[in-house]
């Protein structure tokens, strides 16, 4: 029974195949995985909305949406109409080709990565052999769209944002990869079901999730800082500041437009997020060996909407950086803990298994850690600020 | 000849062609991206999956980036780069379709003896992340030090050269 | 046709369209782009060789390819650099400008 129910998704999948000549089951197969990946993760961004602005409006001492169905949960539908029916404004200046792709690259380039999270136990689009390395790949992709989007507008606030998105994903997408590096050392895999597979095993009631490891935790707390960084969320939002470049690159998108650049964005997040789950969390594995009988997708789901409400959680809490904190984080103080993460990661690989190799490996990653906090705080002197543009 | 390597080929040649030949800089470095990829396809086509996202990795995810950055940062207006003049245009094309000519003779005229090899199964030799691994860490080692140190010389070197003198950045 | 003839010629046509980019535009970012478009073509070369060669155990294709990203990836790194560099000089990206020897 719980095996059924488990698998019920690919059970569902192959009863409806059957109906199917057996010429093009292959294609109805991807096709119902993508239409169904679609669905879920485009219903995940609306209920995430909702959750957002609650969450947000009570650690600002406010309601939040209450309007719109009970609770304000009809809110994201609200929104939707609105943004679908509002009139979409291109500028006169505008590269006209290029300002409509840049949505459409952006939407495109965040759903591709879903090709290789496994959701589920068998839950996967497609088991690539190079699986991770596919999911970095495409995430690149959105760079370039967000370039477009901001070079497209003709808007030199637009391309502000755009530049400083670049420059800051692209600086935040090497300790990400680094994060991540130190798992694929220890499985030996860079398919994320194999990845998946090596943490879905338990010792008592234990987990062997790489997260509870020491190398484990520093990664996983590197790669979530780089992820939120990544897609561009408080407090590494400076690409949208409203306070400074208005809205980023996407200032000149209106309507559906708009819509989707928020759309592609959340569905990036939740694609990192996938990811960090994948990697470090255990997937679809249960924390204990007595709740496996709970279906895999549930506890994956489970695991993302408490990622998402740690985002949340940030964004309501932190103040965003400027520029130059935000470069000095990733190239002086991520990019060398990642790399002494390996380095831990290395270690613990060739140690004989046993508790020796906590302390040591804790204490490859703790003690640079602390000199390197020691050491960043001790060279920022507060000195006196001249604004040189603004007189 | 299948009708896959045909679309592909047409969208790469599409979109190198385009990359060289519009008159707007970013767009030309947009067209590429879309020859960029169609390459990483066609690697996957022929079964080379790391390679092929290696290519994805690299040349769009870094190598376009990059240039779009040295456009933005060099063309203060989005002006159209000028075309060259008639002379060169001629020239220069002509010793292209000649050296396309040269090659292609070659390619049919079994002077590289393609048809020697001996015939091959359909289904694509293996090449996992884990063979190429092994290779890199055991055949390959030195070289992949090399790259390594290479890597790090052009990085610093990159940043060095366009960071420019100190009194300079003012 | 064979398979291998028709990738062949298809590198054969990018790499002409990259030597025709790289001998005819005048931006000097466009002329590095035309070289990395040869360098690809090249590679496409190798993989096809590689898919159809007499041992495609021994993987030199594909390692070769491998490094030749990773050497493209730095060459066009400084190359673009360099023409940061060149363009704060002369104040153009336009080859046929930068013509004074003096610095």
């Amino acid at each position: 029974m719980t095996q059924t129910l488990d698998q019920i998704f690919v059970l569902a999948k192959h009863w409806l195949l059957g109906f199917l000549p057996a010429a093009i089951q292959p294609f109805c197969s991807a096709l119902l995985s993508v239409v169904a990946i679609i669905l879920v993760f485009a219903t995940l961004f609306a209920i995430t909305t909702w959750l957002e602005r609650k969450g947000l409006g009570r650690m600002q001492n406010r309601l939040g949406p209450n309007r719109v169905g009970p609770c304000g949960l009809l809110q994201p539908l609200a929104d939707g109409i609105k943004s679908l029916t509002k009139e979409d404004i291109v500028p006169a200046a505008a590269d006209h080709a290029v300002h409509f792709m840049a949505p459409v690259l952006l939407v495109a380039a965040s759903f591709l990565g879903y090709a290789v999270l496994p959701i589920g136990r068998n839950m996967v689009l497609t088991n690539l052999n190079a699986g991770v390395l596919y999911f970095f790949a495409v995430g690149s992709l959105m760079e370039l769209a967000v370039f477009m989007a901001g070079w497209s507008s003709r808007s030199k606030y637009s391309l502000l944002g755009a530049m400083r998105a670049i420059a800051q994903m692209i600086s935040y997408e090497v300790p990400l990869v680094l994060a991540s590096i130190v798992v694929i050392l220890h499985t030996g895999s860079l398919s994320t079901v194999a990845i998946v597979d090596r943490q879905a095993v338990y010792t008592g009631i234990w987990p062997h999730w790489f997260v509870f490891t020491p190398w484990g935790l520093a990664g996983f707390v590197l790669f979530m800082v780089a992820a939120t960084a990544e897609s561009n969320r408080s407090p590494f939002d400076l690409p949208e500041g409203e306070s400074e470049i208005i809205a980023g690159y996407y200032i000149e998108y209106s309507g559906f437009k708009f819509a989707l650049f928020f759309l592609g964005e959340y569905i990036g997040m939740f694609a990192t997020s996938a990811m960090a789950i994948t990697l470090f969390l255990g997937g679809w594995a249960a924390p204990f060996s007595f709740l496996t009988w709970v279906p895999s997708y549930l506890w994956f789901f489970a695991k993302l909407l408490a990622i998402i409400s740690a985002f949340i959680w940030v964004r309501g809490t932190l103040p965003r950086l400027r520029m130059d904190q935000l470069m000095n984080l990733a190239w002086q103080f991520m990019l060398p803990m990642t790399l002494i993460n390996l380095l831990a990661a290395g270690v613990w690989q060739f140690m004989p298994a046993g508790v020796a190799r906590w302390p040591v490996c804790a204490a490859i990653v703790a003690v640079p850690f602390l000199l390197l906090a020691r050491g960043l705080k001790q060279k920022r002197k507060f000195q006196l600020r001249t604004y040189r543009f603004s007189q | 000849m299948t009708a896959s390597f045909t679309i592909l080929a047409a969208i790469t040649v599409a979109g190198m062609a385009a990359a060289m030949g519009l008159r707007n800089a970013v767009h030309c470095v947009l067209a590429l991206t879309v020859g960029f990829a169609g390459i990483a396809a066609l690697y996957l086509q022929l079964g080379a999956q790391f390679v092929g996202f290696t290519q994805v990795l690299v040349y769009v995810g870094a190598v376009a980036i990059l240039a779009v950055f040295a456009i933005m940062m060099t063309q203060s207006r989005p002006s159209a780069t000028p075309a060259p003049r008639a002379p060169l245009w001629a020239a220069g094309g002509a010793v292209a379709a000649a050296v396309f000519a040269v090659l292609a003779w070659a390619i049919h005229s079994n002077a590289l003896s393609v048809q020697a090899l001996p015939p091959q199964p359909e289904a694509a030799p293996s090449a996992t992340v884990q063979q190429i691994g092994d290779a890199l860490m055991h055949r390959f080692v030195l070289p992949l030090e090399i790259v390594g140190l290479l890597l790090t010389a052009a990085l610093i070197g990159a940043v060095v050269i366009a960071m420019g003198r100190r009194e300079e950045m003012k | 046709m064979n398979p291998l003839q028709g990738y062949l010629l298809l590198s054969a046509l990018l790499f002409s369209i990259g030597l025709a980019g790289a001998l005819l535009r005048r931006n000097a970012i466009l002329v590095l782009i035309g070289i990395e478009l040869m360098l690809n073509a090249a590679n496409l070369n190798f993989i096809a060789f590689w898919r159809y060669g007499p041992v495609p155990a021994a993987l030199t294709g594909i390692m070769f390819t491998i490094f030749s990203i990773a050497v493209a990836a730095a060459e066009a790194a400084v190359g673009l650099a360099i023409i940061l560099a060149a363009y704060r000089h002369s104040r153009t990206t336009d080859l046929d400008r930068m013509d004074s020897l003096k610095g």
